[in-house]
């Protein structure tokens, strides 16, 4: 047998190589970290006369979080529930009875299609029942719920504004391009720029809308101090942010919709209302539950703006999961921390890919 | 009652178009409001700022560049080094992951992969073996590398005859863009003591390593779009001519994806450039860079807004630039995956 040439090997295995390097990386700097993470996130960690110990402590980290000491912060205080409270709890039920309905009345049953609904409903109704009994006034929030406040209503926001303008901007007028510019700045802007940007414009008595603000009779109001006027300005920072995220996508999805189809119902005299419900938004729908789903999976790692524009305050009011780690991270409390971004890491992928099986799925099998 | 309808087919009714440009033009302020604050507030001196809101240069007050002054001189190469990092960091992140990225993107849209489950099991029982070694009897992490690898050698070599089934280039894609989900803070603690180990923390190799790992699932998911849109003919003629895959790779398909690339070389430059996380944990004063410069003027300068409003400024501008420049790539190459959907 002829021993081949370098370069005759080379091509040989071409997709190796241009497949490696990818797959190398992902390995050490994501997959062996995830390792280390689980393994710090069961342990404990101190500082001693020799360096550092880590003890194995099994769950004591997780239960810490969970039922112990740092239950205030991560899951929030308990208290009388809210009428809101309540609201939101049947809304989730009706929702995941709903969909477990629809589920067994489809007839296409299986076993993992089982697990992963027990999975996720499951998981939507504790996150439902923490949110119930930490919204009452004397109660308050943790940072789980805190991080599931701006990616729901965060996302939500953004999803209806971006639309709204992009459905805006596909109509026909004159200066769509110039438009489309503007509306795109917001996205190249640092969070860090967007976190004290709006820290100056919120300011009470010198920034640009004080004097509003005090023709209003809020003079002496300052939104920093009060645990959910903090949160508001977080999300409204965000949100400015993103929308950008969703217009462009949105509009090029708008742009993209069937015209004559639209020309006809037009001629035929369906109302604008028709023609959006029957035509534009089947047209549009994947795009929207793509997109959604991308803007989800990044707002669950929100830092920048708590960290700056509040600094997780007043108290933890406006700390995400995130910022949480990091800064039991700063005050050495590595299992804490792991354990923190663990429970983060378990949130965001039941989520995210709940989303995408039980919303962009089902969309994009519709179009078909 | 007509003012809403218009008279005739694709005109607008002047209501109609009142209220939407109102809206626009509504929405044009906000996002440009702030910005042009900034920029106000950057020319004003400490005395302007505090004293309530001062609207328009030239009316409301005399605009002064002593804070550009400030900032650009007074403090000089504390404003610069963390600006060149950012700038090393952003651009070599942003090569390195297209690099990397593309190449990955190509071979799983063109060629076929059939990793056998038996050696992936393999794989984690080797990695598996290395833990325990390091975790229970204390040995050395090389020791435990080499032992883990020779398991996982003997292993597939072991099993290479046996039956076994194969996973598809479908799973390695999902896999890999599925590492996006992961928040970077589950990685971020792990990373700095491995980069403490070996010497990368705090450097800008080790920022460049950490933010091609991030940013690789969006160049792999943009551009497997990109070139599974590219007719497959195109480079099996080329192939027939007796080009390599790797000549293939460079002269056919890269000039077709430029649009792709372009648009995705410029998202993810936007990722490095704002990145926040990670800088935080792994780099402090050397390969310090700019989001964190700025973040940490919260205590020192909190209300010195106009020092703030500069560094803001010359953080965004590059960015904004360069968008602006690109833009018709975006509208272009992006969003043809999204719309795809």
């Amino acid at each position: 047998m002829q021993r081949e040439s370098l370069s005759d090997w080379l091509d040989r295995h071409a997709g190796r190589v241009f497949l490696a390097p990818a797959i190398l990386l992902v390995l050490a700097f994501s997959i062996f970290p995830l390792i280390i993470s689980a393994w710090l996130a069961l342990s404990r960690f101190q500082l001693s006369a020799n360096g550092w110990d880590i003890t194995f402590v099994g769950f004591n980290n997780f239960k810490k979080l969970l039922f112990g000491s740092q239950q205030f912060h991560f899951v929030g205080t308990f208290a009388p529930v809210p009428v809101l409270g309540w609201l939101i709890l049947a809304a989730v039920s009706a929702l995941v009875l709903w969909g477990l309905w629809r589920y067994l009345s489809s007839g296409a049953i299986s076993i993992l299609g089982i697990i992963g609904r027990l999975i996720s409903f499951s998981l939507a109704i504790l996150l439902a029942l923490m949110f119930t009994f930490t919204l009452g006034d004397k109660a308050q929030i943790g940072s789980l719920a805190t991080t599931l406040f701006y990616v729901v209503v965060g996302v939500g926001l953004q999803f209806l504004i971006g639309t709204g303008l992009a459905w805006l901007c596909a109509q026909k007028i004159k200066g769509r391009d110039f438009f489309r510019v503007v509306f795109f700045v917001p996205m190249m802007v640092t969070p860090v720029g967007v976190a004290y940007m709006f820290r100056m414009l919120a300011d009470m008595r010198q920034g640009p809308i004080s004097p509003i603000w005090r023709g209003l009779g809020f003079g002496d109001f300052a939104w920093s101090t009060n645990a959910w006027s903090a949160k508001t300005m977080v999300i409204i920072g965000d949100t400015w942010q993103w929308v950008p995220f969703i217009f462009i996508v949105m509009l090029a999805a708008f742009e993209s919709q069937p015209r004559d189809e639209i020309e006809a119902a037009e001629l035929d005299g369906a109302s604008p209302w028709q023609i959006f419900r029957d035509i534009t938004w089947p047209s549009v729908a994947p795009v929207a539950a793509t997109i959604v789903l991308i803007r989800v999976i990044e707002a669950f790692k929100i830092i920048d703006l708590p960290n700056v524009l509040t600094n997780g305050g007043p108290g933890i009011a406006t700390e995400s999961l995130t910022l949480h780690s990091f800064i039991d991270w700063r005050t050495l409390n590595l299992g804490g921390s792991a354990a923190v971004a663990y429970m983060l890491l378990f949130v965001s992928t039941v989520t995210c890919v709940s989303f995408f099986n039980f919303v962009v799925m089902p969309m994009r099998a519709r179009r078909t | 009652m007509n003012l809403f309808e218009s008279k005739t087919l694709g005109r607008m009714a002047p209501t109609a178009a009142l209220i939407i440009y109102g809206l626009l033009g509504f929405w044009a302020f906000v996002v440009v409001f702030p910005i042009y604050w900034l920029a106000v507030t950057s020319i004003k001196i400490r005395l302007d700022v505090i004293n309530g809101p001062l609207y328009i240069p030239f009316v409301d007050f005399t605009p002064s560049g002593h804070a550009w002054h400030y900032i650009f001189y007074d403090l000089g190469n504390d404003t610069f080094r963390p600006y060149w990092n950012s700038i090393i960091v952003a651009c070599f992140s942003t090569l390195c992951v297209m690099i990397i990225g593309t190449a990955a993107s190509y071979a799983l849209a063109r060629l076929s992969f059939k990793p056998r489950l038996s050696s992936i099991i393999a794989f984690i029982l080797g990695v598996i073996a290395m833990l325990l070694l390091v975790a229970w009897l204390g040995l050395d992490w090389r020791l435990a590398v080499a032992s883990g690898l020779a398991l996982f050698v003997i292993l597939v070599l072991a099993l290479h005859r046996a039956p076994s089934p194969t996973l598809g280039n479908s799973d390695i894609l999902f896999w890999l863009i599925s590492q996006r989900i992961m928040p970077p803070v589950v990685a971020a603690i792990p990373i700095y003591i491995m980069f403490q180990r070996i010497g990368l923390l705090d450097t800008a190799p080790g920022l460049i390593l950490a933010y091609v790992t991030v940013n690789m699932p969006i160049v792999i998911w943009l551009m497997f779009d990109f070139f599974v849109s590219i007719p497959k003919d195109l480079d099996e003629s080329a192939e027939l001519d007796g080009a390599s895959k790797y000549r293939v790779f460079w002269d056919i398909i890269l000039p077709l994806a430029r649009p792709g690339l372009v648009a995705t070389a410029l998202l993810v430059f936007i990722f490095a450039w704002n990145e926040y996380l990670l800088a935080l944990f792994l780099s402090t004063a050397n390969a310090q860079t700019i989001p964190i410069l700025v973040a940490a003027q919260n205590g020192t300068r909190g209300p010195e807004w106009e020092y703030m409003s500069v560094l803001i400024l010359i953080m965004i501008l590059p960015v904004v630039v360069l968008t602006l420049v690109l833009q018709r790539f975006i509208a272009k190459g992006l969003l043809l995956g999204a719309v795809k959907g």
